[in-house]
């Protein structure tokens, strides 16, 4: 995984680097050109290299609004990587003609601002970002603006004024499915892991490997009765029928936990391994007590 | 009959993959249309990585034609990565369509974008994992005809044995013939089954199971002639030519993954006329065809509204050629200054009014590297290639460049030209030296840079050099790390010169490719089932496979690697690709390779554009012409400009 680590609770400006990270291919030789100066004689419309010398880079123009978007990453969309999500935001709001607010500098990016995204491969119902404008705008047709362009699976659920921004994004509630565990046995798991006092863990980085103690991050977890394993159309193909389904709520911490670090310990301490990969969605963030409250109760 | 996604299939495997969300589909921009009423159905294929297919021109412009018409579908395909192929074969899912994940084979027409020789074994992953003999023999009329385009399928006969028909030229126009001749033979109850409908396409692509290849006993070609009625001797290029009736890609397809170019492109004309005589695009893609002003400003506008990409790319081989390329610069920078868009055009041609254009598409940008394209070291090579630049015109260049705010300028040389020596490939390091104290005393700085960029020459065939001998690699890497030296020699400049090189050994093995015939498909063949993969990317590029199954299938000819690529041939030679007609007359190629080595220094081609025309054949044979305004129309910002963000 090379996601940036969710940093709890903390709005982080993505700022795409500037040519993107593609591996040396041996055929990108000189393109084919040719150079020869110019035989004929121009008539010069303006006068380009006077009027337009060096310039600085331009002002722009000030914030006067920021709306906070909760948008669901859906479907295929579930494999679009925070980066990703970042690239379809700032496209669908010119799409969308939104005054959306620059930064200063010779390369202006639009002002958006993310909380922590879902790792790639992970869907979500409670993804939050959000806008900086150049002028008031209506926050449902924001909402309508952007849906009737951003591409399918990338759903706005919902925007709001800055003023009435969420509480705090202590922590999130995940759904998590796992093909071919029998409930019982993820209930047995639960309750070991429950039980313990702490449970390292470890993650391959790019920096290499973390230690992480899956437990203490852990506010609630618990297996459900599934009544349906998402998995009708698949289980045709897998043949898997059987399903458990994990609800728990993880707190933001640093370094973040996630979801995939409580499955390892379940898996290496408690021997629950399903059958395919997990599938998993952030259904909430937001305070921790009342997602706390949701989801226990 | 209902054709199934196997997308249930694949999505588990997804979470097991390096970017999964290049396989899902779902941009802004793609079409997914009813498979049930559509009756001719093609899946398009660019046999490289999505992030490299994806913002492919020619795979884009199609989709769209193809979709815009009634009853047609077209969705795209790409080539997956080694570690989703080894998932995709354990798990037995097969190649599979990007917008409705429906399995390749299912398709009526799988169209083969080639820019590159290189991606001829990725040809062989993608017609594999879709289950399609790889062999166009072992076809029946149930599996999709597998056709090539681009300019690498202008040479097709390395790979001819796997497809069914190349289209040669421009594919707008020749997409929609086949698609009728497709659904003519499918309503007529497909008259003679796939053979009758390889003779129909006959009439407008290349079917290359209709020309018997013949050998004298030294390995030389002896005759290419159809083994069928009526079909042609000679099979010609396809040339659209009014662009403004073609103003594609209007909705571009805006991918959720990162691409290597993240940007609309507009094709501002079609061809070139410079006569670089090494350079396959502009010889195969005359006459110039250019779109006028007002249609590229229409065609922005749309695209950028579309898409809401940042960046525009003004495309063509040589971009400041335009005639009204001074209005096209100066219009849509007015349109977009205070929008946050930028424009750029990926010229290099080497004059000051090349540096004036980009200073205008720059104006509020950052001015952080500049591209030339010099080709040849000393002024004699690059008299040979006809890239007419002195060394004055070029230090003249750099120094506005500087002048303007420029901090770095990047050269593009080729090494292993025809006649070229170690001197001449030192001169580059001589030339840069200059290029850096002329920086110095224009701007008083010490911090310009240049970097020298080079890599090793392949000839390519229907140019002036699809004679030539090949340099060796060894010669050519000899000549790479004596220039590196020289570079690196002289303190007071190394610092401000960087280097940059690709080695000669990919460049034997294209070079195969490139002017290879129909035995070279077994050396294909041998190396793809040896496990070669994306050989464009050096990580996968193996020369040790290739010079050994090189070895291996051709040990029963009389012909080896070096035949192919280092040895030269003589006029009365038949060419594998002879038959195959680009417009060019093969005795004005044969006149202007011998202009460019006589022993009193190459003869100048002059730019017809400019110039009375040299003959080359095109225009003739053709029945085409050029085609440059000027228009005199001009852009009006304020029906054009689309407003987005916006600046104080």
């Amino acid at each position: 995984m090379s996601e940036p680590e969710g940093r709890g609770g903390a709005w982080t400006v993505l700022v795409p680097s500037d040519p993107p990270p593609v591996r040396r291919r041996r055929d990108e030789g000189p393109p084919p050109q040719a150079a020869r100066p110019a035989r004929r004689r121009l008539e010069r419309t303006s006068d380009a290299s006077g009027k337009h010398g060096m310039a600085g880079p331009a002002a722009q123009l000030p914030a006067v609004q920021h709306l906070v978007v909760r948008y669901a990453k859906r479907g295929k969309m579930r494999f679009a990587s925070h980066r990703d999500v970042a690239r379809v935001f700032e496209r669908g709001v010119r799409r969308a003609g939104l005054p959306i607010a620059y930064s200063a500098g010779f390369t202006p990016h639009p002002r958006i601002s993310y909380a922590g995204g879902a790792p790639t491969g992970v869907a979500s119902e409670a993804e939050y970002l959000s806008l900086a404008l150049t002028s008031r705008q209506a926050a449902a047709q924001v909402r309508e603006r952007l849906n009737a362009t951003l591409p399918d699976g990338i759903d706005v659920i919902d925007v709001t004024d800055d003023a009435e921004r969420p509480g705090a994004l202590e922590a999130s509630e995940w759904r998590v499915v796992l093909p071919g565990v029998d409930p019982a046995a993820a209930e047995r798991a639960v309750a070991g892991f429950l039980a313990l006092g702490e449970a390292p863990v470890e993650r391959l980085t790019d920096k290499g490997v973390r230690r992480l103690d899956a437990r203490a991050a852990v506010a609630a977890l618990d297996a459900l009765q599934p009544a349906d394993c998402d998995g009708g159309a698949r289980a045709a193909v897998t043949g898997v029928q059987d399903c458990a389904i994990l609800r728990m709520v993880v707190r933001q911490t640093a370094p973040a936990v996630r979801p995939d670090d409580v499955l390892t310990a379940l898996r290496e301490q408690h021997g629950l391994v399903p059958s395919s990969p997990p599938m998993t969605t952030r259904l909430a963030q937001g305070p921790l007590a009342l997602l706390a409250g949701t989801a226990l109760s | 009959m209902p054709v199934e996604s196997v997308y249930q299939a694949l999505e588990p495997l997804l979470p097991r993959v390096r970017k999964p969300i290049q396989y899902v589909g779902g941009e802004v921009g793609s079409v997914t249309k009813d498979w049930d009423t559509a009756d001719v159905r093609w899946a398009l294929c660019y046999p490289d990585a999505y992030e490299v297919g994806l913002p492919n021109q020619g795979v884009q412009i199609l989709y769209e034609v193809l979709n815009e018409r009634e009853g047609v579908l077209a969705e795209r395909t790409y080539t997956v990565w080694p570690d989703l192929e080894a998932l995709m074969r354990e798990y037995g899912v097969p190649q599979f369509t990007v917008d409705t994940h429906r399995p390749v084979s299912a398709f009526d027409v799988l169209g083969v974008s080639f820019a590159t020789e290189m991606a001829y074994t990725n040809l062989l992953t993608v017609l594999d994992l879709a289950r399609i003999p790889l062999f166009s023999a072992e076809r029946t009329i149930a599996h999709p005809l597998v056709i090539a385009g681009g300019h690498a399928a202008f040479n097709p006969e390395p790979i001819a044995d796997f497809l069914d028909a190349v289209v040669l030229g421009d594919g707008e126009q020749a997409v929609l013939a086949i698609t009728d001749l497709i659904r003519d033979w499918k309503r007529a109850g497909q008259p003679g089954g796939r053979d009758g409908l390889l003779l129909r396409l006959s009439t407008v692509a290349y079917v290359p199971r209709f020309y018997d290849v013949s050998y004298h006993s030294d390995g030389r070609i002896s005759n290419i002639t159809p083994n069928r009625q009526g079909v042609p001797s000679s099979v010609s290029k396809h040339t659209v030519m009014d662009l403004d009736a073609w103003p594609y890609p209007r909705r571009p397809i805006v991918p959720v993954a990162e691409t290597v170019h993240e940007r609309y492109s507009v094709e501002i004309f079609r061809g070139c006329t410079r006569g670089c005589r090494f350079c396959q695009a502009g010889m195969i893609t005359r006459p110039v065809r250019e779109r006028s002003i007002t249609t590229i400003g229409s065609m922005v506008a749309g695209g950028v509204a579309a898409s809401g990409f940042d960046e525009v790319g003004l495309l063509s081989l040589s971009s400041a050629d335009h005639s009204e390329i001074n209005e096209i610069a100066v219009d849509l920078a007015d349109c977009y200054e205070g929008t946050n868009v930028g424009l750029s055009l990926p010229s290099t041609r080497v004059d000051a009014f090349n540096v004036t254009l980009a200073n205008e598409l720059s104006r509020n940008g950052r001015r952080s590297g500049l591209t030339l394209a010099p080709e040849g070291g000393s002024e004699r090579m690059r008299k040979v290639i006809n890239k007419m630049v002195t060394e004055e015109d070029l230090l003249r260049t750099v120094t506005t460049a500087y002048a303007s705010g420029w901090r770095q300028v990047k050269l593009y040389f080729m090494c292993g030209l025809p006649t070229e020596t170690d001197a001449d490939v030192l001169a580059i390091a001589q030339l840069a030296r200059r290029v850096i104290a002329a920086g110095r005393e224009a701007t008083g700085r010490r911090d310009i840079r240049c970097t020298v960029s080079i890599g090793g020459f392949v000839p390519k065939p229907h140019t002036p050099f699809q004679w030539v001998a090949q340099c060796a690699p060894e010669v050519v890497d000899a000549r790479l790390r004596a220039l590196g030296g020289a570079l690196r020699a002289d303190r007071a400049y190394a610092k401000s010169i960087g280097f940059r090189y690709h080695d000669g050994q990919p460049g034997l093995i294209e070079g195969l490719l490139s002017r290879g015939d129909r035995r070279v498909g077994g050396v294909i063949l041998a190396a793809w089932r040896d496990g070669a993969r994306f050989d464009g990317w050096s990580e996968y590029f193996s020369f040790e496979r290739w010079v050994r199954c090189a070895e291996s299938a051709l040990a029963t000819e009389p012909v080896e690697l070096a035949w192919y690529t280092t040895r030269e041939r003589d006029y009365s030679e038949v060419l594998p690709w002879d038959h195959l007609d680009a417009g060019l007359d093969r005795d004005w190629l044969w006149q202007d390779w011998q202009d460019s080595i006589t022993p009193e220094g190459a003869a100048e081609v002059e730019d017809c554009r400019w110039t009375p025309c040299y003959e080359c054949g095109v225009c003739s044979a053709m029945g085409t012409e050029i085609q440059v305004g000027p228009t005199g129309e001009r852009l009006d910002g304020k029906r054009l400009l689309p407003v987005v963000g916006g600046r104080a």
